[in-house]
């Protein structure tokens, strides 16, 4: 929960830096640079608004040497035309603006230390650009850790503040999963030993810094996908502006270029084309906002389809430890006894379990101290039972099995019937049982049980509607994970889960066709990770997991999955909702353009103005002028997302497509009268 | 009115049920399943194999499955040319005609090839028996089986099939003449012939007249070719008014009888695909789409028809209905029809690929002409030609769910299959070449000096005369086949044009139909679940239709302001230039 807050705080603080002048004004800059037409031919609709605006202008500036009537007219298309490509523009370098800012506080991160290189049992201080992989370093309180490595020797609390944002320090230590540490963060106490682990441009923060800033230079597939159909629409209104001069012409008329330009320019769907790359900028963004490096755009367009989460029951779904939940006296026992014995058992005892069994007992009322005179006996794998020795008294608890054999009975066969059915009672519910025992007679039994985290009920039911399947992953037997899995309502559970088989359960969804999405932090996991389709690795994990994941989660959150997935819907969505109003807008602009163009000629057409604009110049300023401004209205839209509700595809489809489709056939009509009245009152036009 | 709107619900009702059999009768034949009618045909079919060599267990992928269709076209047209040409050389010519000029010849033969069936002849003065009934019908058959095929191919593409192939054009296209196409039309004939339509193989006959004159008076085995020719979605008719004449369409029954024909495969084969992708429900989200589409532009031809001519009605002319009169519209209409069964006609032939007539189009009033316009605009899918409608509307699906997929927040992904960048682009293809060479070639033909020599071109003064351009270039790309009539269409000019347009319009848009089945087959499916779009639900069929409007008719709006809307309004404001 404190957790959950610190984070959000944080995030809060990112964002707010987000929209201040330092990413404004570069990005008003940008948008004028990126009007060259070789970074503009890489996005065909706006490319074709360019060449047309050129068309535009040459023909302003030729009608004002001529004198031409209508400069006022082709000058403000013209202008409108430019602002068109302005705008786009500036909507792509404000959200790639976001990225900058962030990679350039990485980058300050960055800064080249000096290194205490260990040569031969012999220090040597070297700058850490000359580190390669393999070069084993010391690093003590106080030092920047020069590059990404691994622990080898000793313990260290680690401030990583610099990449998480995280302030509380960490731990890590040499062996197990904790043992990884990145380039950037500082060691606050103690000295470890490392070996690092990428050469020179290759760490973690390089990466990072890469990441961020080139976010925009490559296409996922589906934005590949949606700019070819984009193309096409371009090229198919083409053709229907193309020829229209030649029916024009048969109808005795004709209709000047810079009309015919402007009805094109509405028609073709700009306001996607101009959103697209701050659309997809912007998820990537998002993502980073909430403590998630995208190792690339593909991943979090992957997130939006994912169809089965596997999801670690520890730390996940449960807090990760046993509790105490329930004291059962032995026959002849009364509870009093029991809870008392069973807390001097556990004064001592420090772990999560320990813990909770005190604060089970003083709820009973028990109100036991440690005192002198007490000799605590500790809990060894050998005994495996723990206890305390006072005043006589032999006090144990531990395994089933353990206690029973001290306490005379060999097998628990022998145990008193009625706590003998407890314990297997016990089991069968998928809770461990403990047993006390005082100088060799049965006090009774503890019921420990994983602890289902509050709330997490809700979060399944919601991914269940967003259509999505939850696997939960657990070492432990099928008993305890059954009723873990209904407890928690995932759908489905592996038990006794080893790394091999998790692959083997990924490879399985994958064969139905569904995409899997998994978190992992061990080196164990990294096999599961490459080949889950979208693997979110902890940041606080190994160096292979790191490696094999195409997120990573700078919080370490397990749960953060679920944004995850949120946050590449969301992506899916936005980009859906303004391809579908962009091209619902066309319906009116045709009706503002098209009785327009030849009201002089036909004046029957006039019968199609249905929005009563003042007269053809104003219609057709009217549609251009929309067009342009609709693209800087919906800019915080790309950048923010449309919100993704967990209401089932159906539902959400209607809404969508009520709001953006039939929303963006009506908005138009109102939003062009508007602009003529406007344009008409100022005699603009 | 009244009856005549039940004779319309009637007709819609009996589509129905037809369709639904029809259907579920294709899945078998198909999917090689046993049909009761396989103890007499297949040793037919078998027997056909072994004579031609065709391997029935040999599938073929997109390429092969292309080549073979293209294999079979280029050379039935090339003996239909042969035959056309030299007509006279040939025997079944008890009238004499002489050989088919070539640039007619070239045009006609297109146009039977591709389904189009666009007549810049009158059969009658023109077509040798033989020719009619070896060089026309056999396209009547083998056109409409090749449409069948495709659509079963590409419904294979997008079915959960593990093969990467689509089946085998030889063996789906025997199969579509031999178990559907010939029972149906035999059927057919035999219900039409029993109505009055003319089934002889006798000369012309001679009649006098009570004036003392002589009349001569076309006969031939028709009965047979009208069937196939409604059926097929051919709309070819061996006389030049086609079905408007009592010969073919002999009384309102069979008039209605035959709008059951031209629309009965097109539908059943949207049940074929429903069931054959294994959710009736996808089908029927198809299907619904293409009634709403059909029901309204029906509804609003035969209302505009109904009205009548506001020009009429400004100069005192009653065009209001009475117990002897049918009133509305009635220029270019039979008696036998009036304005509701007409106009019905034109939406149903139009609507489909047919394109036969039963009254004529250029007659009709601007709105009601444009309806059939627009419907062969779109590409034909409401509920479109046989097997193309199916597969051009799969097209506006494609696009539909993607455009609009992206709502629900996953990729898009229609019946299971991941719709990505080589689908789109396949899919807007199609889509860009039917553009293309309708609103090209009408701009070459609005244009081209060429177009007026010899008495070719529009009738029709202004906005008529180039809804009469816009309209042959629709018809002839979506291989429809119908017209405004007051287009001379026999000059070189138009011939080459047209043919051509024919051409590109069938087999152009074909090739990236088969390349997205293609690419689409053996594709891994991904289970339905709750986040996935529902693609078989009442909203998916509107938001089809929205697609269909907004991409494929949208684009036409421009060029229908200058042809029917335009004369519409100056209809209506009087200012038509005469």
């Amino acid at each position: 929960m404190e957790e959950k807050t610190r984070s959000e705080s944080y995030r809060r603080r990112r964002r707010s830096s987000l929209l201040d002048r330092d990413i404004m004004v570069p990005a008003l800059i940008e948008s004028l640079t990126k009007l060259d037409p070789r970074w503009q031919a890489r996005n065909p609709v706006m490319f074709v608004v360019e060449v047309g605006s050129v068309i535009t202008t040459i023909i302003f500036i030729a009608g004002l040497f001529r004198g031409a009537s209508d400069s006022l007219f082709v000058g403000q298309i013209t202008l409108w035309l430019w602002f068109t490509l302005v705008f786009a523009n500036f909507a792509e370098a404000l959200a790639e603006g976001r990225g900058k800012a962030q990679a350039a506080a990485l980058r300050r991160a960055r800064t080249d230390t000096t290194a205490r290189r260990l040569v031969g049992g012999r220090e040597e201080r070297v700058p850490s650009s000359q580190l390669r992989k393999g070069d084993t370093v010391v690093v003590e309180a106080g030092d920047l850790i020069p590059s990404d490595g691994t622990v080898i020797e000793g313990i260290a609390s680690v401030d990583e503040s610099a990449i998480t944002g995280e302030s509380a320090p960490v731990i890590r230590e040499a062996g197990g999963d904790r043992s990884a540490v990145t380039g950037g963060t500082k060691v606050l106490s103690d000295r470890i030993v490392m070996e690092v682990t990428a050469n020179p441009g290759e760490t973690f923060l390089d990466r990072m810094i890469h990441l961020v800033e080139s976010a925009s230079r490559r296409k996922t597939p589906n934005e590949i996908a949606l700019n070819i159909l984009l193309a096409a629409l371009t090229i198919i209104f083409m053709i229907a502006v193309v020829t229209l001069q030649p029916f024009a012409i048969y109808a005795g008329t004709s209709v000047t270029i810079t009309v015919l330009i402007a009805l094109l320019v509405c028609l073709i769907p700009t306001t996607i084309g101009a959103l697209l790359s701050a659309i997809g900028i912007a998820g990537i963004d998002r993502l980073l906002q909430r403590n998630v490096i995208a190792l690339s755009g593909r991943a979090v367009e992957a997130a939006g389809d994912v169809d089965t989460l596997l999801l670690d029951k520890t730390g996940t779904i449960t807090f990760g430890n046993r509790q105490a939940t329930e004291f059962v006296p032995a026959p002849g026992i009364t509870m009093d006894r029991l809870v008392k014995t069973a807390e001097l058992a556990s004064l001592a005892d420090e772990t999560p379990e320990g813990r909770s069994i005190v604060s089970l007992a003083r709820r009973f009322g028990a109100d036991g101290h440690q005192q002198a005179g007490m000799a605590f006996i500790p809990f060894s794998a050998n005994t495996r039972m723990s206890g305390v020795d006072v005043d006589g008294r032999s006090i144990r608890k531990g395994a089933v099995d353990a206690i029973s054999t001290w306490c005379g009975c060999p097998t628990p066969k022998q145990l008193p019937e009625a706590v003998q059915e407890r314990v297997e009672a016990i089991a069968r519910s998928g809770g461990t049982p403990l047993m006390v025992a005082e100088n060799n007679i049965v006090m009774g039994t503890i019921h420990l049980k994983d602890i289902v985290k509050p709330g997490i009920n809700e979060r399944f039911a919601q991914l269940r509607k967003m259509g999505l399947r939850t696997v939960m992953i657990t070492g432990d037997n099928r008993l305890t994970a059954a009723t873990i899995a209904r407890e928690a309502g995932v759908d489905d559970f592996l038990a006794e889960a080893i790394p091999e088989r998790k692959l083997e359960l990924i490879r399985k969804e994958q064969a139905d066709g569904r995409m899997v999405a998994m978190t992992g932090d061990g080196t164990n996991d990294a096999p599961a990770l490459a080949q889950a389709d979208v693997a979110v690795a902890m940041q606080s994990g190994t160096q292979a997991a790191k490696e094999a994941g195409n997120l990573i989660d700078l919080d370490s959150d397990p749960t953060k999955l679920i944004e995850i997935v949120e946050a590449g819907k969301q992506m899916l969505i936005t980009r859906g909702a303004l391809t579908t109003f962009s091209i619902a807008n066309d319906v009116a602009k045709y009706f503002a353009i098209i009785p327009a163009m030849f009201f002089v000629a036909l004046p029957e057409l006039g019968a199609l103005n249905v929005m009563r604009l003042t007269n053809p110049s104003s219609a057709v300023l009217s549609a251009v002028i929309f067009n342009a401004l609709i693209i800087v209205a919906l800019i915080p839209l790309a950048l923010r997302g449309v919100r993704y509700r967990p209401i089932g595809a159906a539902a959400l489809l209607r809404r969508n497509l009520l709001l953006w489709g039939v929303g963006g056939i009506i908005a138009p009509f109102i939003g062009i009268k508007l602009i003529d009245i406007i344009i008409t009152a100022v005699h603009l036009a | 009115m009244v009856v005549e709107l039940i004779g319309v619900a009637l007709t819609f009702i009996a589509v129905a049920i037809g369709a639904w059999y029809l259907g579920g009768f294709m899945v078998k034949v198909f999917t090689g399943g046993r049909t009761f009618l396989h103890p007499v045909l297949r040793p037919v079919e078998v027997g056909f194999y072994r004579l031609s060599g065709i391997k029935e267990d040999h599938e073929q992928s997109w390429i092969l499955y292309t080549i073979a269709m293209l294999a079979v076209q280029v050379v039935s047209f090339i003996l239909t040319y042969l035959i056309l040409r030299l007509q006279d050389h040939l025997p079944l010519n008890p009238m004499a005609f002489s050989g088919v000029a070539p640039d007619l010849a070239w045009n006609t033969t297109v146009s039977f090839v591709t389904n189009t069936n666009w007549q810049n002849y009158t059969g009658e003065q023109t077509m040798s028996y033989l020719s009619q009934m070896l060089g026309l019908v056999l396209h009547n058959f083998l056109s409409a089986a090749t449409g069948i095929a495709l659509a079963v191919a590409l419904i294979r593409g997008m079915s959960a099939r593990k093969l990467k192939t689509l089946g085998n054009f030889y063996v789906d296209a025997t199969r579509a003449i031999l178990y559907i196409l010939i029972p149906l039309s035999v059927i057919a004939a035999f219900v039409l012939i029993s109505q009055g339509v003319i089934q002889s193989l006798d000369p012309y006959q001679t009649a006098h007249t009570i004036q003392g004159s002589t009349q001569t008076i076309a006969v031939g085995p028709f009965g047979s070719q009208e069937a196939i020719k409604d059926l097929g979605n051919n709309g070819g008719g061996p006389f030049n008014a086609n079905s408007a004449h009592p010969f073919e369409n002999p009384n309102g029954f069979t008039n209605q009888f035959e709008i059951f024909l031209e629309l009965l495969i097109p539908f059943a084969l949207v049940v074929t695909f429903g069931k054959m992708v294994g959710n009736i429900k996808q089908g029927l989200a198809i299907g619904g789409a293409m009634v709403a589409i059909f029901v309204v532009a029906s509804g609003i031809a035969i209302g505009a028809e109904q009205v009548g001519n506001p020009a009429l009605t400004a100069v005192g002319a009653d065009q209001s209905r009475t117990s002897t009169q049918p009133g509305g519209n009635m220029e270019g209409k039979s008696v036998r029809f009036g304005p509701v069964y007409s106009a019905n006609f034109a939406a149903s032939t139009t609507g489909t690929s047919t394109g036969s007539v039963d009254s004529s189009h250029d007659s009709f009033t601007p709105i009601g002409g444009m309806v059939a316009m627009v419907l062969i605009q779109i590409g034909e899918v409401a509920p479109g030609g046989i097997g193309a409608g199916l597969y051009f509307m799969l097209v506006f699906a494609i696009l539909a769910v993607f455009i609009a997929g992206l709502m629900v927040g996953r990729t898009p992904e229609y019946l299971g299959k991941k719709i990505e960048s080589k689908e789109v682009r396949l899919a807007s293809l199609a889509v860009l070449i039917d553009v293309l060479i309708i609103l090209g070639f009408t701009a070459i033909a609005v244009l081209a000096p060429a177009a007026t020599a010899n008495g070719g071109g529009p009738l029709n003064p202004g906005a008529h005369g180039f809804s009469e351009i816009l309209y042959s270039f629709s018809s002839q790309v979506g291989n429809n086949g119908s017209a405004f009539a007051g287009l001379s269409g026999n000059t070189v000019f138009w011939n080459t044009l047209g043919g051509t347009a024919m051409w590109l319009g069938r087999f152009f848009e074909v090739i990236p139909i088969l390349a997205l089945a293609g690419a689409l087959a053996g594709k891994r499916v991904v289970p339905a679940g709750a986040g996935t779009l529902g693609t078989d639900r009442p909203l998916f069929s509107g938001l089809l239709v929205g697609v269909v409007l907004i991409v494929g008719a949208l684009t036409f709006f421009p060029a229908l302001s200058l042809g029917p809307l335009l004369e519409h309004f100056q209809l209506a404001a009087n200012h038509l230039a005469h």
